[in-house]
Order: structure tokens, then C-alpha cells, then sequence
């Protein structure tokens, strides 16, 4: 078992870090330093004299309502909070006399005469500030009485035996956490986090002096605003809000520090533990991607790992109509090596490949590649990022010269203008739309571009500025548009083009983009969106200061996502938007190790590091470094895999967690592509969907298993560690050895850092990268060698990786897929805060009390033209296939849009979904569907098919003694 | 694959080269199919083209001569 981790100081300082210019004090006799700004409190904490507190917390502002933290300040009378009170130079501060004490004792006992006294069987015993702050201002006795007879808030009934009226019952309502009223000090911290960390502003304090109440303003937590992010549940100093887990199981003894397994964020954890059972995860406050903050899914939705779906024992079969067989590693890796290398001998060696997970490590990642390249001898290997932001990969490498998004996530703190493209922060990557959302609520102006009103188009204390609420697939007119308004209007920065960028390009560009066919009047008639709201919001983006674009897959899974993306860049080169804090181009990654798995060699024309195969010198590297010749030539996308599988000529796939077949568009395509293979080995957590069709079934192990690494979307490559060991016997990379063995090589890691070393030793931007330094940093962003020991914040600060920005010309090309007066709607998909990608994960937690169901969002007027009401069975069809859900009336979609989310299998959105695809990449074209929407009376004959098929196929036989 | 299908790929990076400025867009457009169509679908491609190419954009035609040939399975 790992040892403890003690993670680097975790101290509360009370109130947040300033910066200023130095300023001098004394406090109880030492001198002190601290930025201008900074309270008395926090001066002292750094001194190592830590004044009593309970309200104040350093990752909210203070507030000054408990009155612990009283000090003494030479020339001043009286005796101020010292959370509240700012330091200035010469003060002279004593944090301790008789008469503080006694002011303390006195605010103690006033808090404990109406405080229930069960310490011994409080849930946060041994984790209470209350408790805590009692021993520190050595209170011994409470003369006010804590009496029933008097008016309190936590006996039930009073000494007649009526019931209190002041006292109201537990709300266990969220799955996660309770709230017991009966418990609270009112100290204002729950309500501050919601406000400041998280920004959803769910709760309040009701009432006042005695009668004031932290209150959800709903019928309880659940019914509430609330989005179970649990800042209120860390913040809070005593048992009152408190996760369940913990009551259930005990203050966790012991911490590892970690990374979310969840989405591209990648919010650095405490895993909590006793012995090796995990009792909750706590966002690590020195995550330079979290700050110590997180959503529902990390803190909360990790219950999967124990789930009793897991598969914890290698299974295989003859042909997949057979149920599965329980057989030993051995037995298991012996069949699938045989397999894989009979195809290869029978249909040549290019006739097997991989599929690397953008779950997975790099680590992991980079040993799939190289089992493709290095023991299969070809370069059939791919990610599931193809399915989502090759685009970026290809537009951004074009332009910029480098395939990674250009800031770190502290830059938006310092952005005027936010424009968020084609992606839902809130939902998608709360975490950064929570800081997204305190930048708004500072003053920085929001453009969305979407089809739907998303939450950052209005919620609590936000709205946008400009909400261009275009048609789904017109993304490159609306980009064009804007372009076309900036140089037009004289508002582009030539003199930042004329230094950074090709200027000659630069011109073509501009006569390309000044034609009238570009301008919004024009463009009006495809995408819908106003011409005058546009103009308005070209006007911002380029006149507003820091203009920072954020863009998700609503850019990229498009027949023209590549171009998109090259018309973002020029966005941001025409404003003079690269290169420094506050700006950028910045694609949020959905799962989180997406970067780090396109990082990593995963495609099939690239070995790591963004290095086409062609390269002689390139293949040289890893031709050394392995032992064997490299292929040339590029390998096959997966759905190249998928063609050539009906083809006859792709036999054998391992794919490693990863679930084509739910998350990949044209599910009836994948299926007969999956149907066609002779060998699927499928290495995941659970029988997913893409195991029906898999003759080998590896076991796989969660994040909390292994050692590792992940790549957030700011290229931040964060540890993973083992928090326990792995469920099922090994760590994935060590069942990627195990198969490379078991197929002739002669591999032999032992530990993930070797790894690592051998990425550092052939990759150039991650050469200073090794587990020692991330040990001794925490984490470090790529590149990082020789010239960024300490890896880079910023991309293109000196200019241009590629030398000079580059324009490139972005014309509007429609996509095939059109409505019609079969199909008439656009649908177009997304996802939701509580489930994940496909859900596999999500689904099996207590997340689904907040999503149980996909549902089909549509405009009430063309519900009603169709006589859908809330709730109606509908029947969603396009070319492709038809499927059944319930519908959703609202009114964030236009009028002529559907909007599903694809979480759940018995949904199978992506029966919809058709196969055209980004023309640069073949990455699918998911957000533009062209469907008929009509009454069903349930689910359709193909998702009972499905079903009827799914548990056929996993059938399972334990293993013959 | 279909030669509906590959036609149809060709064709829409036909589409992207064909805005572009210069006059070597046939090479651009064979340079991508270079580095991005793995040698089956090249062979495929060649096959199409060698059966006159129905269907297939004159820049993706004329890309043909400088597509790499893959070397026989
Ligand atoms: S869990 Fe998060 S959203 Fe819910 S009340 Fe607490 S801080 Fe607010
Ligand atoms: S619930 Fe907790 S954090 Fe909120 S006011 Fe009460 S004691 Fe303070
Ligand atoms: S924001 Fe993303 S990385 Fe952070 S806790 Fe939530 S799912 Fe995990
Ligand atoms: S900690 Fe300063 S007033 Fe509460």
C-alpha cells in the first residue's frame, strides 16, 4: 500500500492571499511582511500565530460576524476582527491578552448554549472548528444554560414535551450530503461559498439574530438551485452540512493527493481514507487547475469503483453469440495474443489495431501506441479524441503551429471579453465555469455563441452581453461574419498582425473576408442570427481589451470543425489575442485526459508529440529507443477501422476504455464494423456496449488504482496516484504489458515513472518532465525542457511556435446533412452537469437521482404543430435509424432545433447521429442532425432489439473450478 | 468503404482546398491524402480513379498525380 502522501501545507489562512507592495508590522513581537491588502489575520497565520476564527475562511472574503478573532492594535481602541481589518505599515498587533480571552470565552459560550452537545457521536468529531475553536479559547464552562426550557434550536421538544418550534428535522434530500439545521452557527460560510466559489447562489440566510436560518429557498436541497458541488459542505465549520459518506463511515485518517478522472479540468483531489476504503474526496486547495475547488462529479460521483458490474475477472469466448467465460490473466492474454497474431498472419499485418482511451493515462496511452507501432508492426492506432477534437488538433496546428490551447485557466481572471463557442462551461467543465462566472460577475463582458440558451446566457448574477443564437452547422458563417465586421470596420490591430503573422497572408485574408457575401446581413439568411447583434458583438470582441475565446465540441464535431477552428484563430490574431495573460484560444476539452492522449501518439499519422510518421528523423528516435522498424506510412482513423472491418481487411481490435460503439456516431455502421472483426479485446471497467461484440474481456482499473499522469485542457500534466490497489489484480498499463508479452515483446516497466521517462527521453516538449518533478511542483504545463524548466503558462509569447501566424481563408461550406420535408428539425447533442460522456461511470453513482433519463429538448411551438405534450413517449428519427425518448418542452432551443444528451444506452442517440464528418479529420459531425420528431407509444423496435441483443450477449459463466 | 463514401470524403477536402489562395491547391489537397489516408484507402482511391473517377471533384482529379501509389499489400 502507497505510503502516506503528505500533501504540501494545507493551512487555512483565514482570508485570501493579496498582492500589493510590502507592508511592515509587529504582531505579538515579530516582525511581519505582507502585500498591501492582506488582513491582520492572514499576517499572522503566515507568522505561524494563528488567531481563533470561524467564520473566515481563505477562500472566501471575509465576512466579520463571529467576532473570535479579536485582536488588540496599539493606538486604536477597542478591539477589531482581525479578518476584517486590513494591515497598514507599523502596526503593532497582540493576538493574545486576558481581556481577548475573555471576549472569546464569551462568543464560545454564547454559540455553545445553543449548540446540541453530542460531540461524542457527531458525525464530525475529530473535524469540527467548533470543537476545535472550544479547546483553543480554553472554554470549561457554559453559565448560560444550555436548558430545553429556553428558546433553542436543537431539542426537539421542549421540558412539557411540545414540540420546539425552532427546531426543524434533517434534510437528507441530496444523495450526497445532509443539512442539519439543528447544528448551525450561522456563520455565513455555506452562503458565501455558493456565492464566490461556486456562483450558483443557491442558498441564504432567512431571518434575523436568533431567528436567522441558512435556507435553500425550495422545499429541500434536492428540489433546490443547489448543483451538489459540496463547496458549501467544505465550507461549512461543524457538522451541519456534512457528507454522508463520512457519517456513514468516520473522519478519514489518512489523504492522497490525486487527479479527477472526470473531465478536462482536471481538478487536483485529496482522496480521504481509512485503511484503503476512500471516505471522500476533497478538492486539494493548491490544484493549480481547481484552487481548491470541484464539482459533483469529482467530489461526489465515485462510487462506480466499487459498483457490482465491475468486472474483476478476465472473460473471453469463441464467438459473441456465446456467453462469456471466466478464465485466468494467463489464459485470457494467451487467447487474445493468439488471435490477434493469427489474424495478422492470415490478413496481413495492417489487418489489427488499437483504440487508446482519453480516460486512461498517458502513461497508459503511450504503451497502446507503441503495442500498435512497435509489436503490431503498423499504425492503426486512434482515440476516441478523434470523435472530438481532431479538429482542434488540425486547425490550431495550422495556424499557430502547435495543436494545445494557449493559456492556462488562472488567465481568465484577467480577460475583459469572454466568448464562449459551441460549449457549456456550467455543465461541461464546471469547475472552469465557476471561475468563468466570478470573472463575469467582476465586470467582463460574455458573448455566447449557440444554439441554445445555455446557463451562462442568464443565470444567477450573470447574463451575456450578446447571445448569437445561431442555426446548428453555421458556425463558419457566424465566425466569418464576425471577421468580416472587425476588418471592415478598421477595427483588426495590423500593427500586432504586421509584427506577429504573415503579412501577405494577412492581406489575402482581408480581401477574402471584406467581400459583402461574409457580412452579417448576408450570412443572416443561413444562420439565422441577427445582423445588428452581431455587429454589436464583433464591436466588443475587438474594442473591449483581454479577448479570451473558449470553444468545446459545439465547434468541432461539424462537417466544417477544422475550418471553425482556423476561423477562431483568426479571431484571435486579428485582435491581437495571443500571446499574453487574459487572451487566447482555449478548446475545453470533454474527458479528462484528451490532451494528454493526443499528446501521446495516439493518432495514426503522429507518433508523440505531434510528429508525422513521414519523418525519417522522427522515426529514428523511437526506432532506437524500441528496437524495430516504424511504418511510414499513416495507419487508419477509427472509422477508416470501422469501412475496412465491412471490408473484410481490419480483423482485430484492442480497445482500451473506451466504448465505441455508444459514444461513435452511426451506431448501426459501428456495430457492423465490430460485427465483422474476428478478435475485439475490450479492456474496461464494465461489460459496456462494446463488449457485446468483444471476444476478450480485460479487467480494468480506475483512476484510484493506479499511478500516473493526465493532461488537463491548459496542457497541465497533473498526477495520478494509487489510492488503493487495483481491484482486479493489475493497473491497465501493466494489462498492456502483459498483452505486448504475451504477443513477443519483451517489455519490462515496473512502475509508471519509467514510463514517463522513456516520453521525456523521445518527446522534446515534455523532456524536463519526470515524476520527481512533478513531485517537487505539483504540476507542470508542456512543453517543459531545457528552455521551461518550469513548464509554460502561455503559448506564443515571443511569436508564433510556427514562426508567423498564420491566416487562413474560411469559406461557408453547408453541410450535406439538410432539412427537408421528411426531416425538418436540426438536432443537435450535448451534455449535462451530473453524467459523463456515456455515463458508464455516472450512471452507476447516486448522480442519476438528477438525470435518470436522456430527454429530447424541443421549442413548445413545434411540439404543439405535433401534438407533443411534457413528458410524451416521441419518436426521433433521421436518415440513419429512429429511437424513443420522452420530450422536454423548452424554450433554450429555437424554434426548428432539437437538443439530446447522449448518457444512456437505452437511448442510443447516436442511432440518430449519421455518418458525415469533419472533412480534415473524419471527426463525426454530432451537433448537426437532420430529424422528424412525431407521438410513440415507448421504445422503438430497434432499442428492443438492442436490448434483446445486449443481454444475450452478456451472459456470463463462472469459471470451472 | 463505398466509392459513394470516398468520393464524398474527397470531394468535401476538394472544397476546402478549392477556397484557398494559390494555385497549388492539387498538391495541397494530394498532400493531405498523403498524410491523412492510410494505404487501403489510397489503393481505393486509385481503384476509383482508375475506373474513371465518377463523381469525383476536377481538383481531386487532378490531385491524383501527385497522391502517393501504395506499395501492394
Ligand atoms: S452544494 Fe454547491 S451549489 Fe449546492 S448549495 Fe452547496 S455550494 Fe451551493
Ligand atoms: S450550515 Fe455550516 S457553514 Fe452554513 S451557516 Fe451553518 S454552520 Fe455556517
Ligand atoms: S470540474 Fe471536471 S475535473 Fe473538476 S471535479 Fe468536476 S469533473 Fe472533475
Ligand atoms: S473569523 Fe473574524 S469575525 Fe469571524
Amino acid at each position: 500500500m502507497k505510503d502516506f502522501i503528505i500533501p504540501w501545507d494545507d493551512k487555512d489562512m483565514g482570508t485570501p492571499a493579496k498582492s500589493g507592495k510590502p507592508v511592515h508590522l509587529t504582531i505579538d513581537g515579530a516582525k511581519v511582511t505582507v502585500p498591501e491588502g492582506t488582513s491582520v489575520m492572514r499576517a499572522a497565520a503566515e507568522a505561524g500565530l494563528d488567531i481563533p476564527k470561524l467564520c473566515a475562511s481563505d477562500n472566501l472574503e471575509a465576512f466579520g460576524s463571529c467576532r473570535l478573532c479579536v485582536v488588540e492594535i496599539e493606538g486604536r481602541r477597542g478591539t477589531p476582527a482581525s479578518c476584517t481589518t486590513p494591515v497598514h505599515e507599523g502596526m503593532v498587533v497582540r493576538t493574545q491578552s486576558e481581556k481577548l480571552q475573555r471576549m472569546r470565552k464569551g462568543v464560545m459560550e454564547l454559540y455553545i448554549s445553543d449548540h446540541p452537545l453530542d460531540c461524542l457521536t457527531c458525525a464530525a468529531n475529530g473535524d469540527c472548528e467548533l470543537q476545535d475553536m472550544a479547546g483553543v479559547v480554553g472554554l470549561r464552562e457554559v453559565r448560560y444554560d444550555a436548558a430545553p426550557e429556553k428558546a433553542n434550536h436543537f431539542a426537539t421538544r421542549d421540558t412539557s414535551g411540545q414540540p420546539n418550534p425552532e427546531w426543524l428535522p434533517k434534510d437528507d434530500s441530496n444523495p450526497y450530503f445532509t443539512y442539519d439545521p439543528s447544528k448551525c452557527i450561522v456563520c455565513n460560510r455555506c452562503v458565501r461559498a455558493c456565492e464566490e466559489v461556486q456562483g450558483t447562489f443557491a442558498l441564504t440566510i432567512e431571518g434575523r439574530g436568533f431567528d436567522s436560518r441558512v435556507s435553500v429557498g425550495a422545499e429541500n436541497f434536492l428540489e433546490s438551485d443547489c448543483v451538489s458541488c459540496g463547496a458549501c459542505v467544505q465550507a461549512c465549520p461543524t457538522a451541519t452540512l456534512q457528507e454522508k459518506s463520512v457519517i456513514e463511515m468516520g473522519v478519514p485518517q489518512r489523504s492522497v493527493v490525486t487527479t479527477c478522472a472526470y473531465c478536462g479540468v482536471g481538478c487536483s483531489f485529496k482522496a480521504e481514507l481509512n485503511g484503503d476504503q476512500l471516505v471522500r474526496m476533497v478538492p486539494w486547495k493548491h490544484g493549480k487547475a481547481n484552487r481548491g475547488h470541484s464539482c459533483v462529479k469529482g467530489r461526489f460521483a465515485y462510487g462506480y469503483a466499487d459498483h457490482p458490474d465491475r468486472i474483476l475477472k478476465p472473460m473471453i469466448r469463441e464467438r459473441i453469440d456465446e456467453p462469456w467465460q471466466e478464465v485466468s490473466w494467463e489464459e485470457a492474454l494467451g487467447f487474445a495474443a493468439k488471435k490477434m497474431r493469427g489474424i495478422q498472419e492470415a490478413y496481413g499485418q495492417k489487418s489489427i489495431g488499437v483504440i487508446t482511451s482519453s480516460r486512461c493515462t498517458n502513461e497508459e496511452t503511450y504503451l497502446v501506441q507503441k503495442l500498435a507501432r512497435a509489436v503490431f508492426g503498423n499504425n492503426n492506432t486512434d482515440t476516441c479524441a478523434r470523435v472530438c477534437h481532431s479538429p482542434t488538433g488540425y486547425g490550431l496546428g495550422q495556424t499557430f503551429g502547435t495543436s494545445a490551447g494557449t493559456q492556462d485557466f488562472d488567465s481568465v481572471e484577467k480577460t475583459d471579453v469572454i466568448v464562449v463557442i459551441g460549449a457549456n462551461p456550467t455543465d461541461a467543465h464546471p469547475v472552469f465555469g465557476s471561475r468563468m462566472k466570478k470573472r463575469l460577475r467582476e465586470g467582463a463582458k460574455l458573448i455566447v455563441i449557440d444554439p441554445r440558451k445555455i446557463d451562462l446566457v442568464k443565470s444567477a448574477h450573470i447574463a451575456a452581453d450578446h447571445h448569437l443564437q445561431l442555426r446548428p452547422g453555421t458556425n463558419v458563417a457566424v465566425v466569418s461574419a464576425l471577421a468580416h465586421v472587425i476588418v471592415t470596420e478598421g477595427l483588426a490591430d495590423e500593427a500586432y498582425i504586421r509584427e506577429r503573422c504573415d503579412w501577405d497572408e494577412y492581406l489575402s485574408y482581408a480581401e477574402f473576408i471584406s467581400d459583402e457575401r461574409h457580412s452579417p446581413e448576408a450570412t443572416f439568411v443561413l444562420t439565422g442570427v441577427d445582423p445588428d447583434v452581431l455587429r454589436a458583438a464583433a464591436r466588443t470582441f475587438a474594442t473591449g481589451g483581454n479577448g479570451a475565446i473558449y470553444y468545446g465540441l459545439g465547434v468541432t464535431e461539424h462537417s466544417q470543425g477544422s475550418t471553425t477552428v482556423m476561423g477562431i484563430a483568426n479571431l484571435a490574431m486579428l485582435t491581437g489575442n495571443v500571446g499574453r495573460e487574459g487572451v487566447g484560444v482555449n478548446p475545453l476539452r470533454g474527458q479528462n485526459n484528451v490532451q494528454g492522449s493526443c499528446d501521446m501518439g495516439s493518432f495514426p499519422h503522429e507518433l508523440p508529440g505531434y510528429r508525422h510518421v513521414k519523418g525519417a528523423e522522427v522515426r529514428e528516435v523511437f526506432q532506437k529507443a524500441w528496437g524495430v522498424e516504424i511504418d511510414p506510412e499513416p495507419g487508419l482513423r477509427i472509422p477508416n477501422m470501422l469501412d475496412a472491418a465491412v471490408d473484410g481487411t481490419f480483423k482485430g481490435l484492442y480497445c482500451q476504455g473506451e466504448d465505441i460503439l455508444q459514444s461513435d456516431p452511426d451506431t448501426k455502421h459501428v456495430s457492423a464494423g465490430l460485427a465483422a472483426m474476428e478478435c475485439v479485446i475490450v479492456h474496461d471497467l464494465f461489460l459496456n456496449e462494446t463488449a457485446n461484440y468483444a471476444h476478450v474481456f480485460l479487467p480494468g482499473s480506475t483512476f484510484l488504482e493506479k499511478d500516473g499522469t493526465f493532461t488537463n485542457a491548459e496542457r497541465r500534466i497533473n498526477r495520478v496516484r494509487e489510492v488503493m490497489a487495483p481491484k482486479a489484480g493489475y493497473a491497465d498499463w501493466e494489462v498492456t504489458q502483459l498483452l505486448a508479452n504475451a504477443m513477443g515483446a519483451n517489455w519490462h516497466y515496473t512502475h509508471p515513472a519509467q514510463i514517463m521517462e522513456e516520453i521525456a527521453l523521445t518527446t522534446p516538449s515534455f523532456a524536463g518532465v519526470s515524476y520527481d518533478v512533478l513531485e517537487e511542483k505539483g504540476s507542470v504545463q508542456w512543453p517543459c525542457n531545457e528552455a521551461h524548466p518550469d513548464g509554460t503558462p502561455l503559448m506564443h509569447v515571443d511569436g508564433f511556435v510556427r514562426g508567423k501566424g498564420r491566416f487562413i481563408v474560411t469559406e461557408y461550406v453547408a453541410t450535406e446533412e439538410k432539412t427537408g420535408p421528411r426531416f425538418p428539425l436540426l438536432l443537435t447533442t450535448g451534455r449535462i452537469l451530473s453524467q459523463y460522456n456515456v455515463g458508464a461511470q455516472t450512471r452507476r453513482t447516486e448522480n442519476s437521482t438528477w438525470h435518470q433519463e436522456d430527454v429530447l429538448e424541443i421549442h413548445p411551438h413545434d411540439a404543439e404543430v405535433r401534438g407533443v405534450k411534457e413528458g410524451d413517449w416521441v419518436r426521433l428519427a433521421s436518415r440513419s435509424g429512429e429511437t424513443s425518448l420522452r420530450a422536454k418542452l423548452s424554450e433554450r432551443v429555437s424554434p426548428g432545433v432539437v437538443y439530446t444528451t447522449f448518457h444512456h444506452p437505452d437511448t442510443q442517440a447516436n442511432v440518430i447521429t449519421t455518418d458525415f464528418s469533419d472533412w480534415a479529420t473524419n471527426c463525426p459531425e454530432y451537433k448537426v442532425t437532420a430529424v422528424q420528431v412525431g407521438l410513440s407509444n415507448g421504445p422503438s423496435d430497434w432499442q428492443e432489439r438492442y436490448a434483446a441483443q445486449a443481454e444475450q450477449s452478456r451472459r456470463i459463466l463462472p469459471a470451472a473450478e | 468503404m463505398s466509392p459513394e463514401k470516398l468520393t464524398m470524403m474527397a470531394n468535401q477536402i476538394a472544397t476546402f482546398f478549392k477556397t484557398q489562395p494559390g494555385a497549388d491547391g492539387a498538391e495541397r489537397l494530394a498532400a493531405h491524402l498523403n498524410d491523412f489516408w492510410e494505404p487501403r484507402m489510397r489503393a481505393q482511391f486509385f481503384a476509383h480513379v482508375d475506373a474513371g473517377g465518377a463523381g469525383l471533384d476536377p481538383l481531386v482529379l487532378e490531385a491524383a498525380q501527385f497522391v502517393r501509389r501504395p506499395a501492394e499489400a
